[in-house]
């Protein structure tokens, strides 16, 4: 039985073809999931694209937490359904309050999108145990609103835990502690503001393939189950 | 405010109307009298002023743009040709590519964000209404001295507005143009290019045939914005006062442009589309008389019908409304439930508003009266036509004699080589490009810096089937060139975009165009752009790649100071096998350099010429058609069978900058010997030039190929090591050159 990966579609959601074709070049089935639907389809993980949900012209993300679909997604990620949330995924994690913290606008005040340099800092996750813990990867960002903030309290609690899933090498966007990503207690959810799904292929996206790891992990996980 | 009904305007025939408030000529008010036979109401004179502007009649251009037709080279690969949406070409394996590049100029200089922000908006939505999904975005941009007080306020803006709505979009900004001149100041350029896909057997048409059929509006409502952007803007010159002009510019919803996308690409897989145009310039005016102009003939529309967001508006107001974010369908009555359905999923407003008549009159009613009863194809197609008195400038001897012989060559060229990679034209542009998304949807294969914008088709779209193909992209132009000679500077546009998809591997297929000048009603700036179309027209002709269509924007001066006379070429080319494409650039060390095409002493026009002496004069560097037809075939025959490993093309600054960019591409240096005169081998312009990397194993084959089409290829050296060595004349680390290189943009503008 193959493993059956949800990608989910907000209005306004961008990089949900490249998620789907992401989980499908590591092997999972990519399940279309609807914001409008409260279904989950069953699926075993769950991804949460990019993208500028309902035009996020209101706080990133704020809109979407509502949406019908989330209200399904949200009790089952607290009972440990994998989800992982990118840019604008990540963006709604942190609306939704499965993810501590808030994204904020960029310090430069610009949309930056460039080839980053990140460590991966904590594998324990459903979505990262195919990295090595300090291992360095190059992943596309693309956001305008990507500075990671939180309490001092939030912050400490995160860096004590080991919750903070990767670092920036040369901070792109002012986060705090060059936060990149983030994972909840449990580690089944994980928000990044970088895109693994357009590091998986040669031909096309940024130069490098070390997005793979994220949905070979993710499949490794639930294959092993 | 009494309603001005046709029945009204019948009893009272010498009211004054104001058609000169709203940009038309009594000649032209005579003929719309002379038309229907009667003064036109108020929403009638609405309709004929907007579709006779400049902007949406080419009045002025029409009589020279024919050359586009009556000279188009025979090609199979034309599907739709001018005068629809945008043009469709066939890329093989039944998939084709639309595309088109649009001026948003005037608008942008007076509202940089929203101005630009819409100019990608409504060229996306051109694409949209030939029935293909919008696949990626270009944009050619032009703006005064990088370091003039306005260039800081409109640039950052303009770069705003295109990031903020092309992301949000969700298409891949892949490539284009930006260019510095004191001449733009007043009149800055932005010039928008859209590339969608679908398949050949899918295309849709602007068109409303079968009397009963239901006229649809969707997407957005009508607001105030935008009123009268069409003849007010694009086809008036500025004065002091156009701040004044600001209501005219319309404000973008990137966010109801996307699920228009997704919605019309649902309608279209459907079937429930007849006909559909975008609204665009003169909105409700234009998609109405357009649509009935090219079906049945007739139509009826009730306009109170048009769902506002504003309820104050007239109907004169609502007919000339430019808000953005609106399409209109044409839809069987028992399509119309399915076609509802589709909208509500995605959230898009749609209100049938009309319906197709087989009476050949286009009648609009506002609250039970008849406000206008006209023929159609006299607003859409019957505009006048000027053929405007054209004459040589009288400076333009004067100009083209004096030649930048007189001028100081320098002694120090590694000091010139960085003079010229750091100044703002030459500069990194990644300062712009990093507020571009250019990875979404990973269909991206090159983007910018690369010479051309690429991207696999294979993958766009669902259950598509399987292909290798893929499609490249350049823009490119030269406004010094144009100033010079501007049949030449035309050419040279079309050669160097030409040139710039076949470095790629790409075979070049296709041509749309953006035609950038002063007013037509000065016989000087008349000169310059029959000139520049009879280039580019000839120019097609001989390289075999037909103009698929394109825009033409008048009225870029200030006062009696028109911009230089700029041109700006798309050239859409098709990769059989995508994989195969070739980088920009030194990809690797070790590899065999080479230089293909002739050097001459060609300054006239020159990157250097401006640099170093701020001068312009002479002629430009000679178009040699033949020569790039020939290095072409080598291009794309040599990257299918695997012999390029990289590959850049030789432009503005010449060799030396074409070298450094090379390095920069991936940090690898180079090390090349000059044979002739250092100063002209590095930084003269001569066209059909084209640098090489070639593994040394490969290079005799590619040497065999260069003698098969008799192009010149000069070994220059290898690649290799942290510094790019000219043997006996200069030396730089590349780390260096990436410090002078990337430091300009981020300096000016923060």
């Amino acid at each position: 039985m193959s493993a059956r990966v949800g990608v989910v579609t907000f209005p306004g959601t961008l990089d949900d073809q490249d998620a789907a074709r992401a989980i499908r070049l590591s092997g999972a089935e990519a399940v279309p999931l609807w914001h409008a639907d409260h279904d989950l389809k069953g699926v075993d993980a769950v991804f949460l694209p990019g993208g500028f949900s309902y035009g996020d012209y209101l706080r990133c993300g704020a809109i979407s937490r509502f949406a019908p679909l989330m209200r399904e997604l949200v009790p089952a990620a607290r009972e440990g359904l994998p989800v992982l949330g990118t840019c604008n995924g990540f963006q709604i994690l942190c609306e939704a309050h499965l993810l501590p913290g808030a994204l904020t606008r960029n310090a430069s005040l610009h949309y930056v999108c460039r080839d980053q340099r990140l460590r991966v800092e904590s594998t324990g996750t459903p979505w990262t145990n195919s990295f090595e813990p300090g291992q360095e990867v190059v992943l596309p960002i693309k956001h305008g609103e990507g500075r990671y903030v939180a309490d001092p309290e939030t912050l400490a609690a995160l860096e004590a835990d080991n919750r903070v899933v990767m670092r920036y090498l040369g901070n792109p966007n002012g986060s705090l502690n060059d936060i990149a990503g983030i994972r909840n207690e449990a580690g089944n959810v994980v928000g990044l503001m970088p895109h693994p799904e357009h590091a998986v292929e040669n031909l096309v996206g940024a130069p490098s393939t070390d997005g793979l790891g994220f949905f070979t992990s993710i499949l490794k996980k639930l294959v092993n189950a | 405010m009494s309603t001005d009904s046709v029945k009204r305007a019948v009893e009272t025939p010498a009211e004054p109307m104001p058609f000169a408030e709203l940009g038309m000529k009594q000649e032209e008010y005579d003929r719309v009298k002379e038309i229907l036979g009667r003064r036109p109401t108020g929403s009638e004179l609405a309709i004929y002023s907007v579709m006779w502007s400049e902007h949406c009649s080419y009045k002025s251009s029409k009589v020279h743009l024919r050359q586009f037709a009556t000279k188009a080279p025979k090609s199979d690969a034309l599907l739709v040709g001018m005068g629809e949406n945008a043009g469709v070409v066939d890329i093989g394996d039944g998939w084709a590519a639309t595309f088109k590049i649009e001026s948003h100029n005037h608008p942008s200089y007076v509202e940089p964000h929203q101005g630009a922000a819409t100019g990608v908006g409504g060229i996306v939505r051109d694409i949209m209404s030939m029935g293909a999904r919008p696949i990626a975005v270009m944009d050619a941009l032009r703006f005064g001295g990088a370091d003039q007080n306005d260039t800081r306020r409109v640039l950052p803006g303009v770069v705003e507005g295109i990031s903020s709505y092309g992301n949000c979009l969700g298409l891949p900004n892949i490539g284009g143009e930006l260019v510095f001149d004191p001449c733009y100041i007043g009149n800055p350029l932005v010039n928008a290019l859209c590339v969608g896909l679908l398949r050949k057997d899918q295309i849709k048409l602007a068109t409303a045939p079968g009397p009963g059929n239901k006229v649809v509006l969707f997407g957005a409502s009508t607001g105030p914005d935008g009123i009268g952007g069409a003849s007010v803007l694009a086809s008036a010159t500025f004065e002091d006062e156009s701040h004044a002009k600001r209501p005219a510019v319309q404000v973008g919803d990137p966010f109801m442009e996307k699920l228009l996308i997704e919605c019309c690409l649902e309608l279209y897989a459907a079937d429930v589309v007849v006909g559909i145009q975008d609204l665009g310039a003169a909105g409700v005016s234009c998609a109405t008389t357009e649509l009935a102009a090219k079906g049945t003939g007739g139509m009826h529309v009730d306009l109170n019908l048009v769902p506002l967001r504003d309820h104050s508006l007239r109907p004169e107001e609502i007919l000339m409304s430019e808000s953005q974010e609106r399409m209109m369908a044409v839809v069987r009555p028992s399509d119309i439930s399915a076609f509802m359905a589709i909208c509500q999923k995605w959230d898009v407003p749609a209100t049938v508003i009309g319906e197709v008549t087989d009476t050949g009159r286009l009648v609009m009613t506002w609250d039970g009266e008849t406000i206008v009863d006209i023929p159609p194809g006299t607003a859409a197609d019957d505009g006048p036509v000027y053929e405007r008195p054209f004459h040589e400038p009288a400076g333009q001897s004067a100009l083209n004699a004096d030649t930048p012989d007189r001028l100081d060559r320098p002694a120090d060229l590694r000091a010139t080589l960085l003079e010229l990679l750091g100044s703002p034209n030459l500069a990194s542009k990644e300062w712009v490009t990093s507020q571009y998304d250019r990875y979404v949807r990973s269909n991206t294969v090159l983007a910018q810096p690369a010479d051309a914008g690429m991207l696999r088709i294979s993958e766009i779209m669902a259950g598509a089937e399987p292909t290798t193909r893929g499609i490249a992209l350049a823009t490119d132009g030269n406004g010094r060139y144009a100033r010079l000679d501007p049949y030449a500077g035309a050419q040279l546009a079309l050669a160097e975009a030409y040139r710039n998809v076949a470095v790629t591997g790409a075979r070049p297929l296709a041509v749309t165009n953006c035609l950038n000048f002063g007013s037509p009603e000065d016989p000087e700036v008349m000169w310059q752009f029959a000139e520049a179309v009879r280039g580019l027209a000839d120019a097609c002709r001989t390289l075999g790649v037909p103009v698929t269509g394109g825009n033409v924007s008048f009225y870029n001066q200030t006062g009696s100071t028109p911009i230089h006379p700029t041109p700006v070429v798309g050239v859409l080319g098709v990769i059989d096998d995508v994989a195969k494409r070739v980088a920009t650039g030194f990809v690797a060390e070790g590899l065999r350099i080479a230089l293909l095409g002739e050097t001459k002493d060609e300054f006239g026009g020159s990157e250097w010429a401006h640099v170093a002496h701020g001068h312009l004069g002479g002629l430009p560097p000679e178009a040699d058609l033949a020569a790039e037809q020939a290095m072409a075939t080598v291009l794309v025959e040599a990257a299918a069978l695997g012999l390029l490993e990289g590959s850049h093309d030789l432009s503005d600054g010449g060799l030396a900058i074409a070298l450094a960019e090379s390095c920069l591409a991936r940090g690898i240096g180079a090390t090349v010997a000059l044979s002739g005169d250092a100063f002209t081998d590095l930084f003269s312009e001569s066209s059909a030039r084209v640098l090489v990397a070639i593994r040394p194993e490969a290079f005799d084959r590619f040497a065999a190929l260069c003698v098969d089409h008799e192009v010149p290829c000069y070994g220059l050296g290898t690649t290799g090591g942290t510094s790019l060595v000219v043997e006996g004349v200069l030396e730089v680390p590349v780390a260096e050159l990436r410090e002078t290189h990337s430091g300009t943009l981020p300096a000016l503008f923060g």
